[in-house]
C-alpha cells in the first residue's frame, strides 16, 4: 500500500516517517514509535485515553489522521517526566489516590497538563469541565480534581 | 474508625520512578500505590503494549443470529488460504468445552448457535489488512431457529435455590399490611477501559503461554490444560497490567485464552487478540438482569413478619457463573433486616442472548436494590420515616438470617446506618424537600429529594466455597536474602500489590520496600484462588499474615534475635525458607450447600449510602449531587485505596441507578459501541464522602473483610428513593432513566 512521508517532533525529537494514510496518530505512536503510553480505548472520540497534546491542543489521538499531523509537535504522557522525574501533577495524582487500574491514566495526566498550561488557575467547575472528555471507570474521579486542585495550590500558595 | 483525610500537602516533585523504592507514606493516609509512577508515567505494560515479534494478529467470526442451526463453514476458494491459519471446532484438541461450572459453553459453535456474537470461527493474520480480507472470505451458513428471549417464558432452568424460615401462611396471618412490589434491573455492562486482551506464545515444551488482562489466573490455566490437553507446566499464564475488571475479567478471559492458544498452535507463532470496544461490549459477559417479586407482611405493631421473594435471573445461552451469582443474590435478597418467616425462591434461566457474568456485587446488587425499594414503599405506606423503619428493623448481634445463621459478631448494619445518616443530615434534608414538594407550584422546573439505602454483603466465597478452593498463600526468604510475597491474586486497580507488601512489611516489622511482590504467573506462583468476591484482603491477606508469623517464627527460633535484624544472615546461613499457608475451614462457620442452611457467609461487610439527586421535572434527567457512602469493611488497611474502592463502586451504582442501559433487538445489544453505552463522566459524578467503619471479623488475623462490592449495593436504591423524594414517583425499573421518571410523573399527575 502507498504510503505517505511525514515530519513530526515527538517529544522534542524530530521524526520522519512512511505511515499508510488511514492511520491514525494513535497507531503511528503505538505501533512505528513504539510509544505505548496513549491507549486505545473506543476509537471514536468518547474515552480519551488516547489523549496527547498536538500543537499545544489536546486531541484524541484516534480520531486524528497521522498525516494529518505532519509538521506539528506533539507531546506524549513519555514526554512529561523528563529523566525520571514525576511532575508536580503526577505527584499530585499518586499522592491523592487518584490512581486505580491506571488505564485512563496517561489521557488524564495529558489533559490536566493541558488545562493547568491553558490555564493555571482553574476554578472546580473549570476542572471538571475541562476533564469531562477523559473516562475513568475506577472511578478516581473526585481524586483527580483534589489533585488538580493540590497541583494549582502548591504552584501559587 | 471513621478515617478523616487530613488535607496533604503534596510532596516535592522527585518521587522516583518504578523498580526503586517506595515513596514514603504521608501519615494516616497509607503507603503511595506501588505501581503508580509506572501507570503515570506510560510505563506500565498493558497486554497491547507488550511486543512478541513475529506476532500474528487473530480474530473471531460471531454469529449475527440469536439461535440458529449451523449448517457449513465454508472458505471461499478464489482467496489465497495459504498465507493464514482458519480454526474451527474440529481443531480442538481436547473437549470442546468454556472449562467453568457447567460443560455447557463451546469455545467454537458446533451444530447449534445459541446467542448473537457466539463464536464460530477463528482467524490469523500477520498483518491486520490481510487478517480483515480472510475474514470478509470465509461464509457461514445458517438456518435460523426461533429463540427464546423472554427470561419469564425461558423453561431452561440452569439453577435454582429455595430457602424457607419460620411459617409464611402464619406471618401473613400476622400481617396488617402487606406491600407488594416487582422490580426488574437490566444488563450492566463493566466498561473497563481496557477492552480484554490476550496473547498466546507457543513453548517450546508442545504448550503455550499466554499473556492477558485477566482477574483469575488459574480459572485461564485450567481451561487451556482441560481443553488443549496440556500438563500443568505446558500451560502458563501471565497477567499482564490489567486495566479494570469488576468481574467482567473473571470468566471471559478463559474462552479468549482457548481462542488465542488455538491460533498460536495453528501457526506456530504468537497471536495477538485485542478486541476493540464494539466486540467487547457485543460479545462479552454482563451483569444479568433480574426480574425480582416481593410481598411483605407488616404487623400491626410495625414488625416485619413475612417476605415471600421470587428472582428469576437471565443467565443468557450458557450458565457461565450463573448458579453463584444467583446464590449470592438469593442469600441477600432479605435485606439486613430480622424477619421470621421468609421464603426466598430463585432461578436462573436460559434465554438466547450472550452469557452474563460477574460484575461487581456478583447478583446482590440486582436483589437488594429491589429489597431497599420494598422497604422504602413500606416506610412511605406506614408514614413513618425511612431511616426509623430501618432502625427497628435492621439486624443486630444475634439476629438469625433465614439461612439459620446466627449473627454472631461483625455486625455494623446500625453503626453505617447512623454514621451516614448523621453525616448527611439526613432527617434535615427531608424535611426540607417534603417542605418544597408541599409548596411547589405548577411551573416548577427541577425538584431536590434525599434517599436512604442499607445493605450486607457476604464477606469471601458462598457457603463452603473457600474450603472447596483450598487456596495457598505463599512467602518466601530467599536464599539471596529477600522478600517475596506470592500469590495468584491479582492488582486490576484496587491496590493488591501495595497493600499485601504492607501486610507482610507489618507481620515481619521490616520496611516495606524490603518486600517484593512476585509476578502474577502461574509458573512462579500458586492458586491463591479467584481475585473476586472482595476475597483478596479477607482470605488471601490472612493467610499471607499467617505464612509470615510462622516465617517469622522458625527464622527467630534459628536466629534468636528479631527477624528484621537477622532474616538476611539466616538466609545467608540456611539458604530459601519458603512457607506455603493452606487456607483452613473459618472455625465454627458451617454450610449445608444441599438444603442452603447454615452459615452463608464467615462474616458481612456493611453499607449504607444517602443520596441527594436534583430531577429537572421538564426532561426527567437525574443529577446526583452527593453521596455519603458508610461502609463497614472489618479493618481499613490502607485509608486512601479503600476511599477510592468506595468511589468507585458509588459511582457505577449512580450509573447503574440512572443512564447505564443495555437495549436488546432480537437477542443482538443495540447500543453495543461506547458513544452509545453511557458511563458517567467527571461531570456526572456526585461528590462523593467515604466513612469508613471498622467492625473486624474474628475469623481473618487483621479483621479485615474486604471492601469492593460494597458501595454497589447501595448507590442505585438510595438514589432512586432520592428521586422519590423529589418527585413522588416510585421507578420500579433500572436505570431510572428520564423516559421512565417522565411517564411515571405523567401517571400520577393523571391520578
Ligand atoms: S480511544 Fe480515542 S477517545 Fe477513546
Ligand atoms: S484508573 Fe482505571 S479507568 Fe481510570
Amino acid at each position: 500500500m502507498a504510503t505517505v512521508p511525514i515530519d513530526l517532533t515527538v517529544n522534542g525529537r524530530g521524526r520522519s516517517l512512511q505511515v499508510a494514510p488511514h492511520h491514525t496518530l494513535l497507531d503511528v505512536l503505538r505501533d512505528d514509535l513504539a510509544l505505548t503510553g496513549a491507549k486505545e480505548c473506543c476509537l471514536v472520540g468518547e474515552c480519551g485515553a488516547c489523549t496527547v497534546i498536538v500543537d499545544g491542543r489536546t486531541v484524541d489521538s484516534c480520531l486524528m489522521l497521522a498525516v494529518e499531523a505532519d509538521g506539528a509537535l506533539v507531546t506524549t504522557i513519555e514526554g512529561l517526566a523528563a529523566g525520571g522525574r514525576l511532575t508536580p501533577i503526577q505527584e499530585a495524582f499518586l499522592d491523592e489516590g487518584g490512581v486505580q487500574c491506571g488505564f485512563c491514566i496517561p489521557g488524564q495526566v495529558i489533559s490536566a497538563h493541558a488545562l493547568l498550561e491553558a490555564n493555571p488557575h482553574p476554578t472546580r467547575a473549570e476542572i471538571e469541565e475541562g476533564m469531562a472528555g477523559n473516562l475513568c471507570r475506577c472511578g478516581c474521579y473526585q481524586q483527580i480534581i483534589e489533585a488538580i486542585l493540590a497541583t494549582v495550590e502548591a504552584a501559587h500558595p | 474508625m471513621p478515617v478523616g483525610r487530613t488535607a496533604p500537602a503534596p510532596p516535592a516533585p522527585g518521587t522516583v520512578l518504578p523498580d526503586t523504592p517506595t515513596p514514603g507514606p504521608a501519615p494516616g493516609r497509607g503507603p503511595l500505590r506501588r505501581e503508580g509512577p509506572a501507570k503515570l508515567t506510560g510505563t506500565a505494560l498493558y497486554t497491547d503494549d507488550l511486543v512478541f515479534p513475529g506476532a500474528w494478529h487473530g480474530a473471531t467470526i460471531r454469529s449475527t443470529e440469536a439461535r440458529a442451526r449451523l449448517l457449513a463453514i465454508e472458505l471461499d476458494p478464489a482467496f489465497d488460504w495459504s498465507k493464514v491459519v482458519v480454526v474451527t471446532a474440529g481443531d480442538i484438541p481436547g473437549p470442546n468445552i468454556v472449562n467453568s461450572i457447567q460443560d455447557d459453553q463451546p469455545i467454537l459453535a458446533t451444530d447449534e448457535i445459541r446467542h448473537h456474537a457466539e463464536p464460530i470461527v477463528l482467524v490469523a493474520a500477520p498483518d491486520r489488512a490481510l487478517l480483515r480480507q480472510a475474514v470478509g472470505q470465509v461464509i457461514v451458513r445458517t438456518e435460523p431457529l426461533a429463540p427464546v428471549l423472554d427470561p419469564l417464558a425461558s423453561d431452561r432452568v440452569f439453577v435454582h435455590y429455595e430457602i424457607e424460615t419460620g411459617d409464611l401462611a402464619a406471618g401473613f396471618a400476622e400481617a396488617t399490611l402487606v406491600i407488594e412490589g416487582e422490580y426488574r434491573v437490566g444488563h450492566q455492562e463493566q466498561l473497563y477501559i481496557e477492552n480484554n486482551a490476550m496473547i498466546a506464545v507457543p513453548r517450546a515444551d508442545g504448550g503455550v503461554a499466554v499473556h492477558g488482562s485477566l482477574q483469575c489466573p488459574y480459572y485461564v490455566h485450567n481451561a487451556l490444560k482441560r481443553s488443549l490437553l496440556l500438563t500443568d507446566e505446558q500451560a502458563q499464564v501471565v497477567q499482564a497490567e490489567t486495566g479494570g475488571g469488576f468481574g467482567g475479567k473473571e470468566e471471559y478471559p478463559s474462552i479468549l485464552a482457548l481462542h488465542a492458544a488455538l491460533l498460536a498452535r495453528a501457526c506456530g507463532r504468537p497471536v495477538r487478540m485485542i478486541y476493540d470496544r464494539h466486540e467487547d461490549i457485543a460479545a462479552t459477559t454482563k451483569r444479568h438482569p433480574a426480574v425480582v417479586r416481593y410481598r411483605s407482611g407488616v404487623a400491626a405493631d410495625g414488625r416485619l413478619v413475612a417476605q415471600d421473594i421470587e428472582i428469576v435471573m437471565d443467565a443468557g445461552a450458557y450458565c457461565t457463573l450463573s448458579p453463584v451469582v444467583l446464590s449470592r443474590g438469593t442469600l441477600h435478597a432479605g435485606g439486613p433486616y430480622a424477619c421470621p418467616n421468609v421464603r426466598i425462591r430463585s432461578r436462573a434461566v436460559a434465554t438466547n442472548t450472550p452469557p452474563n457474568g460477574a460484575f461487581r456485587g456478583f447478583g446482590a446488587p440486582q436483589t437488594e436494590f429491589a429489597a431497599e425499594m420494598q422497604v422504602n414503599r413500606i416506610a412511605e405506606a406506614l408514614g413513618e420515616s425511612p431511616l426509623d423503619l430501618r432502625r427497628r428493623w435492621l439486624y443486630r448481634p444475634g439476629d438469625t438470617t433465614p439461612t439459620g445463621q446466627v449473627l454472631r459478631e461483625s455486625v455494623a448494619a446500625e453503626e453505617v446506618l447512623e454514621r451516614a445518616a448523621e453525616a448527611a443530615e439526613f432527617e434535615r434534608v427531608r424535611a426540607r424537600t417534603a417542605g418544597d414538594r408541599a409548596q411547589r407550584g405548577p411551573d416548577a422546573r427541577s425538584a431536590h429529594g434525599i434517599g436512604l439505602a442499607l445493605a450486607w454483603h457476604g464477606a469471601g466465597f458462598t457457603g463452603s466455597g473457600e474450603v472447596h478452593l483450598a487456596s495457598v498463600a505463599s512467602v518466601e526468604l530467599t536464599a539471596d536474602g529477600r522478600l517475596v510475597i506470592l500469590i495468584g491474586s491479582t492488582e486490576m486497580g484496587q491496590g493488591t500489590k501495595t497493600i499485601f507488601p504492607q501486610l507482610v512489611a507489618d507481620a515481619l516489622g521490616v520496611p516495606m520496600d524490603d518486600v517484593e511482590f512476585a509476578p502474577q504467573d502461574t509458573a512462579l506462583v500458586p492458586d491463591s484462588g479467584p481475585t473476586v468476591a472482595s476475597r483478596t484482603a479477607m482470605v488471601v491477606g490472612g493467610l499471607v499474615i499467617e505464612a509470615c508469623r510462622r516465617l517469622r517464627a522458625v527464622v527467630e527460633e534459628r536466629s534468636g534475635g528479631p527477624f528484621a535484624d537477622t532474616y538476611r544472615a539466616d538466609a545467608g546461613t540456611h539458604g530459601a525458607t519458603r512457607i506455603d499457608q493452606h487456607f483452613r475451614p473459618y472455625p465454627g462457620v458451617d454450610f449445608d450447600d444441599t438444603t442452603y442452611r447454615g452459615d452463608a457467609y464467615p462474616a458481612f461487610g456493611w453499607a449504607s449510602a444517602v443520596a441527594e439527586v436534583d430531577v429537572d421535572l421538564d426532561t426527567g434527567e437525574v443529577a446526583v449531587r452527593s453521596v455519603v457512602a458508610a461502609d463497614d469493611v472489618g479493618r481499613v488497611i490502607h485509608p486512601v485505596l479503600a476511599e477510592g474502592q468506595v468511589e468507585g463502586g458509588t459511582l457505577q451504582a449512580v450509573g447503574y441507578a440512572t443512564i447505564e442501559e443495555i437495549k436488546l433487538h432480537d437477542g443482538r445489544y443495540l447500543n453495543d459501541r461506547l458513544a452509545t453505552y453511557l458511563i458517567p463522566t467527571a461531570l456526572d459524578a456526585p461528590r462523593i464522602s467515604t466513612i469508613l467503619v471498622e467492625a473486624p471479623f474474628s475469623g481473618a488475623p487483621h479483621g479485615a473483610k474486604g471492601i469492593g462490592e460494597l458501595p454497589m449495593d447501595v448507590g442505585a436504591p438510595a438514589v432512586v428513593a432520592a428521586i422519590h423524594d423529589a418527585t413522588g414517583v416510585w421507578i420500579h425499573d433500572l436505570p431510572a432513566s428520564p423516559e421512565r421518571i417522565l411517564a411515571a410523573m405523567d401517571t400520577l399527575v393523571r391520578r
